[in-house]
Formats: C-alpha cells, structure tokens, sequence
C-alpha cells in the first residue's frame, strides 16, 4: 500500500504529538501530570498504529496504556512527594550523563532508520485484524499461551512481593534472611516474631517426640 | 514513510533513555522504561507495516510487547511497594545499599 498524503500528514502530527509529550514526561513539576502526559504519547502511538492499518493493535494500546497510567497516577499520588507540582521539582541525578546517552542513542537509531535499507513490501489492506486472530489462535497459538502464563506468574509474584506480611514478619519491621542470627541483630519487632515461631517448632518437636515415646 | 517513522521511534527511544537514565523517583525510571517499550511497539509495526508483506507474525510480536509492558509495570509496582514497605525509600539514593 503506498500511503497517502493524509497518512503522512497524520503520522507526522501524532509523531511530534508522542514525541512532545513523552519529553514533556520529564519537564513537568507535577508527577501527577508526568503519568498524564505519558498516556498522551501513548495514545499519539496508538493513534499511529492505527493510520498504519493497525487498527486492532493501536486501540489495545490507548485502552491498556490508559489503565495503567491511571493506577500509575494513584501510585504516584501514594507515594510520591509533590504529586500536583505546586512546587518545582527537579529530582535528577547524572543528567549530562543521562542527556549525552539518550542524544546519542537517538543519533545512532535515526541514522541506522534513514541509511539502512529496508525491503520494500508493504502490508496489503485486507483485514490485519482477523489475520492476527487466525495467527493467535492457530500457528502462534503457543507463543499467546506463554504470554498469559507469564502474566498469571506476575500477578502472584506481585502479590507476593506487595503483601505487608512476609515469611520474616512485618514488611515494615525490615527483611531478614534465614542465615543470620536473628536474636542478635534484628529489631524487637522482627524478634519478637521470631520467638513466636521458635515456641512453636518447639511445641511441634515436643508433640511429635511424645507420640514417638508413645508408640 | 518507513523512515520517518523510525527517526519519531528513535526519538521517543532516546527520551525514554534520558528518563531511566537521570530520574531518582523509582515511579519515574518506569516511565522511561515504558517510553522504550512504546517505541519498540512503533518500530515493530512499522516494520510489519512496510517490509513483511503483511505477515501477522509482526502483530504479534506487538502482543508479547504488549505483556512485557504490563509485566514490568506490576512487578514494578509491586517492587515499589516492598521497597517502600522496607525502607521507607521511594528516591534510588536511598537505597545505597542492597543490604539496610
């Protein structure tokens, strides 16, 4: 498909759209508006996916990246200072180091984009759509399996790692690994809990040597 | 069109380095991270789009971007959280340690 002069107009418009905010990421002093005008790149993406005969794709990704800038404003608001950016905020650290490597990188990907060579043959204007439902649901119908496993295994690994009560105690009363003597070098919190979990192996040893005795 | 295309993909890619790069808020880094991620989105289609033929093998590929995307914002939430829990640290300069 040879594009057309709308589609140019187009994805150049939400190019410097997605561009623009996603510097702006970085520029603004609320981090309430940084997750906001991370969505706004997002959805410029999605827009560009979408005048590339995308459709399906585009869509999933301004509906998704939507949500999840929505739970990362209510992250950002938990616990982050400065939320509403009443206050200038610059919290960097290494910026020239940061500024030389993401020029550089740009530099380097853009000039590989506009020397390499690339084949020409466009995507035809079919239905991308239904040959990415037949793709997921027939050849690559694995690699989708994978993916869903892969995100039911971060749900309880996020669980797991967000929950207050640990193996060791309290997440609030620190982490303490298995080897170290806890009677000596943790807080009364963590010790007291330890105590607790002692008395009670003990309880177990006494019971099953009873039994033992008693058989 | 192709190269266009490429150079506003390299562009969000180096915005989203900067931002991983210099940022201290933990939150932050994500978002650089997810600006990379959104322009690997755009490369790939773009390549499905003007070099393969239409193979929907391309789309997919978008598809497991897609999953990485929504597994590296869960579990860094979820890493954020603990960390918080544990340290009371949401800057990385106070976590100079991995050991408190």
């Amino acid at each position: 498909m040879n594009p057309g002069a709308l589609s140019y107009v187009l994805v150049s418009v939400f190019g410097v759209g997605a561009v623009v905010s996603g510097w702006l990421v970085f520029r603004t002093d609320s981090m309430l508006r940084a997750a906001y005008w991370l969505m706004v790149s997002f959805v410029a993406v999605g827009a560009m996916l979408v005048v590339l005969d995308a459709q399906f794709l585009g869509l999933i990704l301004i509906l998704m990246m939507s949500g999840e800038m929505t739970i990362m404003a209510i992250f950002m608001i938990m616990f982050m200072m400065n939320p509403a950016g009443l206050n200038p905020m610059v919290m960097v650290h290494q910026n020239r180091t940061a500024i030389a490597a993401g020029v550089g990188s740009f530099l380097v990907l853009a000039w590989v984009g506009l020397v390499a060579e690339f084949p020409d043959r466009p995507a035809p204007i079919d239905d991308p759509t239904a040959e990415l439902g037949e793709e997921l649901l027939g050849r690559s119908m694995l690699v989708f399996e994978s993916a869903g496993v892969a995100l039911l295994a971060v749900m309880i690994g996020a669980i797991a790692l967000a929950a207050k009560r640990g193996r060791f105690g309290d997440a609030d009363a620190g982490s303490v690994e298995p080897a170290i003597d806890i009677e000596s070098s943790v807080d009364p919190a963590v010790e007291a809990v330890a105590d607790a979990d002692h008395a009670d192996d003990a309880d177990d040893h006494g019971a099953g040597h009873g039994m033992g005795h008693g058989t | 069109m192709i190269q266009l295309l490429l150079v506003f993909a390299a562009a969000i890619f180096g915005i989203g380095v900067y931002g991983a790069l210099s940022q201290q808020s933990f939150v932050m880094i994500m978002m650089g991270l997810e600006l990379m991620l959104n322009s690997a989105v755009l490369v790939v289609i773009t390549f499905w789009w003007g070099t393969t033929g239409g193979n929907p093998a391309g789309q997919l590929l978008v598809i497991v971007v897609l999953a990485v995307m929504a597994i590296e914002a869960a579990m860094g939430f979820a890493l954020v959280t603990a960390v918080y829990r544990s340290r009371k640290a949401d800057i990385t300069e106070k976590l100079k340690k991995l050991r408190s």
